[in-house]
């Protein structure tokens, strides 16, 4: 144990773990809260459609500089640029993904969460749609214009976000946490609309509230929070942390607020502990997160038939 | 009576297809317009019309000068969203002041006064804690019906309120909404049980398919030769 303590104790005297902590407890904050209101929306899978854009975009961005870089090649004949150009391509290569990801993903948020108003694909078959599409896409960017050697490395760690949340930069960190404030004075301050919207659209609606422009509001919020948690625990896994810690606190509790509440410290808890458990045990951070979270949903799950005789 | 809402000559439909038309008829204060009609006779779609969500293809549906369009109270059915939604009851009364608060993020002292007052009125005050999923459906259709309450007393628009709820259920709502009506509220139920709109409602509005068949007083609509048929239908089918 204390050998443990020790270890945790110099891990956390490089800036990059700590960077690491605080954004992976603001990521999981910021999900939680919004997962019990897209579970309930029968949203679920809206998390996982939006990261595989994420994903595409993403794939899109990284490789930009190449494509460029490569259809002038191909039309001048030669392999040299024009120092302009040259300069354009590194620019882009600098640049921060998150320019073309964000906006991206926002629009397909925005995309898929009108469907529920009559459109002619339904809801459920435009998420798979979308979301299959950019994973496709996304990995034949990358493979037919490589940014790097390790093409299955660069999958693999925008999939499963094994690596990245390491190497964040204090800019990063920054970014992060200007969003997250952002996420949560939003839910702070629309609570009541959030949870009306969610709860009964149609009566929203018939009392002469914009229901829609909250709608988009949440679907913002959304694209948002997957973006952001791309980086934590990869494309792949980010409906984990949007749906379970919402799933376990519902098990318990038996009104929005306390829903709410219990979910967002289920939710810190459990990426605090996996962020803990991944140093300690040397495994990935996302899938241990994530982890903790199922054993959560499973201890709640099994508490909760008792609690609701008592 | 002041005339709250008058429909003249509306007709009603999605794109291209018309459900209802040549709807003519007029609620005035206190009021208790009960909707008949099969299914598929356009009741759905008038209700969202009356409730400004869907406009009309023709005609006009004009509002009094006391009563903004958007100031219906209403009851719509339930949806499987809200079986197994967790939200205690006071979450979901107060919510009905939503429209009072505009951009305000939070309730005032007097709309959670309103949610308290509505409960207790609705006798519903010790189920303020409880969870919505976990009430009778009876219960929760009472809750629905604060949470109406709150956003207007003026009007309240009930889609077949008591669907689903056991014999005992449906007499009580509907004594409770008879009482609502007996204090000022103007009501309008969507509904196709003829023997209560009957015994209940002050008007009737029948609906056949794509024409109306019949608007007009309670007592007319007995003698009339629509309102015959559907009763001894109605008849027959009870036993």
């Amino acid at each position: 144990m204390a050998e443990n303590i020790e270890k945790l104790r110099m891990y956390f005297e490089y800036p990059f773990v700590r960077y690491a902590f605080i954004v992976g407890i603001l990521i999981a904050l910021c999900s939680s809260l919004l997962g019990v209101t897209l579970v309930l929306k029968r949203f679920s899978f809206i998390g996982d459609g939006l990261s595989h854009v994420a994903f595409g975009a993403m794939s899109f961005a990284a490789t930009l500089p190449v494509i460029i870089k490569e259809t002038i090649a191909s039309f001048s004949g030669s392999e040299s640029l024009s120092p302009g150009m040259q300069k354009i391509v590194t620019y882009i290569a600098e640049m921060n993904n998150m320019v073309i990801v964000l906006p991206v993903t926002l629009l397909c948020a925005i995309l898929l969460l009108r469907t529920g108003q009559n459109t002619k694909i339904k809801g459920d078959a435009a998420v798979a749609m979308i979301s299959v599409g950019s994973l496709a896409i996304g990995y034949l960017l990358m493979n037919r214009y490589p940014s790097g050697t390790n093409i299955s490395g660069d999958v693999c760690s925008t999939l499963f976000g094994s690596t990245s949340i390491l190497t964040l930069k204090p800019e990063d960190v920054k970014l992060c946490i200007y969003m997250s404030v952002i996420v949560i004075l939003t839910y702070i301050l629309f609570y009541n609309k959030i949870f009306s919207v969610t709860f009964d659209e149609t009566f929203v609606r018939a009392t002469g509230v914009k229901a829609s422009a909250y709608n988009l509001l949440i679907a913002v919020v959304t694209a948002l929070i997957i973006v952001l948690a791309m980086n934590l625990v990869g494309s792949l896994l980010i409906s984990a942390l949007i749906i379970f810690p919402a799933l376990a606190a519902m098990r318990l509790f038996r009104s929005f607020r306390g829903v709410i509440i219990c979910s967002a410290v289920i939710s810190v808890l459990c990426a605090g502990s996996g962020i803990l458990s991944s140093i300690l045990f040397s495994t990935p951070v996302g899938s241990t997160i994530v982890a903790a979270d199922i054993i959560v949903f499973a201890l709640f799950s099994l508490v909760s038939p008792i609690i609701r005789r008592s | 009576m002041a005339v709250q809402m008058k429909c003249i000559n509306a007709s009603l439909g999605y794109e291209g297809s018309i459900v209802a038309e040549k709807l003519d008829f007029t609620i005035s204060e206190g009021d208790y317009l009960c909707i008949l009609g099969e299914n598929g006779s356009g009741k759905s779609t008038l209700i969202k019309a009356i409730l400004g969500l869907k406009p009309q293809i023709s005609g006009q549906i004009e509002w009094g000068k006391d009563i903004k369009k958007n100031e219906i109270g209403y009851l719509p059915q339930q949806t499987v969203v809200q079986k197994d939604f967790p939200a205690s009851v006071r979450e979901i009364v107060r919510s009905g002041c939503l429209a009072k608060c505009g951009l305000r993020p939070f309730y005032n002292k007097k709309e959670k006064e309103l949610a308290e007052s509505t409960m207790k009125q609705l006798e519903i005050d010790d189920l303020a804690k409880r969870c919505y999923r976990e009430l009778s459906g009876g219960q929760q259709q009472r809750v629905l019906l604060a949470r109406a309450l709150c956003a207007t007393r003026k009007m309240l628009l009930l889609d077949e309120p008591v669907t689903g709820l056991d014999p005992k259920a449906q007499n009580d709502l509907y004594e409770l909404i008879a009482k609502l009506n007996r204090e000022g509220t103007t009501i309008i139920m969507v509904s196709h049980d003829v023997a209560a709109a009957v015994r209940y409602a002050s008007h009737i509005l029948h609906i056949g398919s794509h024409k109306q068949l019949f608007f007009g007083k309670t007592a007319d609509y007995i003698t009339s030769h629509t309102g015959k048929i559907f009763l001894e239908r109605s008849v027959e089918e009870n036993g």
